[in-house]
């Protein structure tokens, strides 16, 4: 027997024209994502959406167990967007979970459009402009950025948590009082991990490449140690 | 603070997640996952079903098919989709940028 479910909805979960309502904002978004990249990615960040995604897809296997016999796994929407900006970030979101719908039978077909807007889009958008907004508005230290980063995860989780819980419920699977008090509640837990490992992993980078993230100012001390020039956007 | 060449960095990156894949998602909980339990709780977890065009999925359920060891068979299905899914996501960055891969070696130098 399939594990029909890990995270992802399956086909069946969602009423049809729920399920192609959420293609429209998945796609928009991947859409938008695709222009910026055509318009911006610069060199070394070409290289970066292929390892960012190859990234999330390799964690996304890891469930670690949360209370009461159940497991989570790194959605990685938030770091995606820390690495790459809001909108490219949908790219690989959308390219991690395509494949796991057509190659590996996770998550449904025709709800992949869902599973793109809850597990990629949401937090994308959400931590992304959470963090551009904080660069500009907070002390830009290590410390701050990274702590923003840890919220603005466990914050993704719960968003896309609460945008599952209302497709359900609009789709008449299971009454919203009844789903969402018990998806928060679980994910309330497994965003905890997200936000560890999405801090774990912007420390690396923070640590090697500080100028690949796409969402942050570089320090004095960032911009000058680089033995390699920062990379300028090619006609910006 | 020393920079890490692009190089470097997506090799190393990228191990970290083969390595990830291969040699740790094999050992991950096989326990319910967060919406997999509300699912079950709830009592809607039937409605769930597969896509027909899922029916031939190449990797049901990350388990590489044709491995009897279930451990093994899940290592080299990390592999196959780590290395796709990278494989994917940098050709669509290459192909919209229109750059061929060994452009993206080399930085350009001063600023």
């Amino acid at each position: 027997m399939l594990d029909l479910v890990a995270m992802h909805i399956p086909d069946g979960f969602l009423a049809n024209w729920i399920a192609a309502l959420c293609w429209i904002p998945a796609l928009l978004a991947v859409a938008i994502g695709l222009r910026k990249a055509t318009a911006e990615l610069i060199e070394p960040r070409i290289p970066l959406l292929g390892v960012t995604a190859a990234f999330i897809f390799a964690v996304q296997m890891l469930n670690f167990p949360v209370a009461g016999g159940t497991s989570g796994h790194l959605l990685g929407a938030a770091l995606a967007a820390i690495l790459l900006g809001p909108w490219v970030a949908c790219i690989a979101m959308a390219v991690v979970l395509t494949m796991q719908a057509f190659v590996f039978a996770d998550g449904g077909i025709t709800a992949l459009g869902a599973n793109v807007l809850n597990m990629g889009v949401i937090g994308a958008l959400l931590v992304g402009y959470l963090m551009l907004w904080s660069r500009d508005a907070l002390p830009k230290s290590r410390g701050a950025f990274l702590g923003i980063a840890g919220v603005g995860a466990w914050l993704a989780v719960m968003a896309g948590a609460t945008a599952t819980s209302i497709e359900l419920a609009l789709s008449d699977t299971v009454p919203l009082g009844t789903v969402l008090p018990a998806m928060l509640g679980v994910h309330a837990l497994i965003g905890i991990g997200e936000a560890v490992i999405t801090v774990a992993a912007v420390s690396a980078v923070l640590a090697t490449r500080p100028d690949l993230i796409a969402v942050r100012d570089l320090t004095p001390a960032e911009r000058d140690g680089g033995s390699v020039p920062v990379a300028t956007p090619e006609g910006a | 603070m020393r920079r890490v060449s692009i190089v470097a960095f997506t090799v190393v990156a990228l191990a970290c997640a083969v390595g990830l894949a291969v040699a740790v998602s094999p050992w991950a909980s096989a326990d319910p996952d967060g919406l997999e339990k509300v699912a079950e709780d709830k009592g809607f977890l039937d409605t769930g079903k597969l896509h027909a065009i899922q029916d031939d999925s190449p990797i049901p359920d990350y388990a590489f098919p044709g491995i009897e060891n279930d451990r093994l068979a899940t290592a080299v299905a990390g592999l196959v989709g780590t290395v796709i899914v990278f494989a994917l996501a940098f050709g669509i960055g290459l192909v919209v940028r229109r750059r061929r891969w060994r452009d993206t070696l080399t930085e350009p130098a001063g600023t």
